[in-house]
């Protein structure tokens, strides 16, 4: 009696959560290892170089290379550091990058977990990376990481702002938190071509929010070494950098759920809706880690000063304007979402 | 008031962007390495290598010019006549890891004896390895001679 019971509340449910945590974590890794091949491979070609292509039919395995080098090579430890908290950071960070991609929707329903308050949950925790990277540089009892780590954290938090001001505006346009509604919200029209302004800034803020070029302070090699993971070595390292990469995924996918509908094909003709959703979904989801990638290749790093005047004096200004345009315009013309 | 549109509108970003998207589709200029090699000049100053005359006998007469003008004090020479009265080197030492592949040694000799060859790829495993002695310069040469004296050839208008 109390075995069946066991079984039907506990033990079942538990192994499906886990094979769903499973069926979402393993193809994001995966991915992260081609995003990794790609952008070596993107920023080799816009250099005129080739890029990796020893490893495997064009180089395709050379990820895995990477990582199998770097996991059989020995984890050293700073004697200065705070153990403990030297090796929690990288676990915090990755995670945290993972733990976003629960309420991703790929497809019509395909979600793990579809809560209602979807954005407040990935903007939470996409927030929260923050603190793997300042418990890293503090941890870490090395100047370089500790300056990595405070220029992390006021980064961070000085674009989370406009991100959050640019979500609103979605928000008022879809009147749900719930990022299927914000998808099927969509129907008509992407949101990339009304709100435009706040397409841009939610891009450029997401490359601030993943610490990637030009907003790359924390890890910026000509001044800080590597930044916040400086004494990081092997397994941690490999944590931290998969960490960044499953973010900079997490954010694509937010940009396209946000402003480019999701798992919407571009417009609800014959032969482009019969195509999967997921198809969709991959599609503008790699588009969107190409401008990630071409972003890189093209621009040189922002100065510190001249990253939070962007963030505070720009931005921030601009996106809250934006949020009191699309506001009146809603009840104006008495659009608002019921 | 132009300034503000372009810096509003992401004119230069964009213009930038675009320059390099043009690159992605540009001939490369990386060559394969271990697969494909680069040109090399005739005056090309690789490994070292001590030549023999046609019939044999090596051409070093132990006048040590080249380890009197050698900067970097790699060469040891001594010397001693042979039976059949001509000096020969009986050591002939190159330290590698000391060498700056300056070509001096080359240009100072007389019987065109000490060159250096088209070989660069001679990396070794331990220090030692790279502690020539005569032998190993002798075979360089008769492994070497057919490309050295062909870069000698193509060079000597200019000598």
């Amino acid at each position: 009696m109390l075995n069946q019971y066991f079984f039907d509340s506990f033990l079942i449910p538990g192994l499906i959560i886990i094979a769903q945590i499973l069926a979402v974590v393993v193809p994001v890794l995966i991915c992260v290892a081609f995003l990794v091949y790609s952008e070596r491979k993107v920023l080799a070609l816009i250099q005129l170089r080739r890029g990796p292509n020893i490893v495997g039919p064009f180089g395709l395995l050379q990820s895995f290379a990477d990582a199998l080098k770097l996991l059989t090579k020995e984890n050293i430890i700073p004697s200065g550091s705070n153990k403990f908290v030297f090796l929690l950071a990288p676990i915090i960070t990755m995670v945290l990058s993972l733990a976003g991609w629960a309420v991703i929707p790929f497809a019509p329903g395909l979600v793990v977990s579809d809560i209602n308050v979807g954005i407040m949950y990935l903007f939470a925790v996409s927030s929260l990376g923050v603190y793997g990277v300042i418990m890293a540089g503090w941890a870490s009892n090395s100047k370089y990481p500790f300056l990595g780590a405070l220029r992390s954290a006021a980064q961070m938090v000085s674009y989370e702002v406009s991100i959050g001001f640019v979500i609103i505006t979605v928000l008022l346009c879809v009147g749900s938190l719930n990022l299927t509604k914000i998808v099927e919200a969509q129907q008509t029209v992407w949101f990339a071509i009304p709100l435009l302004p706040m397409f841009v800034i939610f891009f450029i803020s997401a490359l601030a929010e993943t610490n990637r070029l030009p907003f790359d302070l924390p890890e910026d090699e000509s001044t800080l070494v590597a930044g916040f993971f400086t004494e990081y070595s092997s397994s941690s390292f490999v944590l931290f950098f998969l960490a960044e990469y499953a973010s900079m995924i997490l954010m694509s996918s937010m940009t396209v759920i946000l402003f480019m509908g999701g798992w919407l094909p571009p417009f609800d003709i014959y032969p482009l809706n019969v195509v999967p959703g997921i198809v969709w979904f991959t599609l503008k989801v790699i588009f969107i880690l190409f401008l990630f990638i071409w972003v890189r290749a093209t621009f040189p790093r922002y100065r510190y000063d001249q990253l939070m005047r962007l963030g505070w004096k720009v931005f921030l200004p601009f996106s809250l304007l934006w949020v009191v345009v699309t506001s009146g315009f809603l009840v104006i013309f008495d659009k608002l979402p019921s | 008031m132009l300034q503000i549109i372009k810096s509003f509108t992401l004119y230069e970003l964009f213009k930038g962007l675009i320059l390099t998207f043009k690159y992605i589709f540009k001939s490369k200029v990386t060559i394969n390495y271990p697969h494909e090699k680069g040109p090399l000049s005739p005056r090309f100053r690789g490994e070292h290598a001590l030549r023999r005359y046609p019939n044999g006998e090596e051409r070093c007469i132990a006048c040590k010019l080249c380890e009197a003008v050698c900067p970097a004090q790699a060469i040891t020479i001594e010397a001693e006549p042979r039976t059949d009265g001509s000096r020969r080197t009986t050591r002939y030492d190159i330290d590698m890891s000391k060498c700056i592949y300056c070509g001096l040694c080359e240009e100072s000799c007389p019987v065109d004896a000490i060159v250096e060859g088209p070989n660069y790829e001679f990396a070794t495993e331990t220090r030692e390895e790279l502690m020539y002695n005569k032998e190993k310069l002798l075979s360089n040469g008769d492994m070497w001679e057919q490309e050295i004296a062909q870069n000698l050839q193509l060079d000597s208008k200019y000598r």
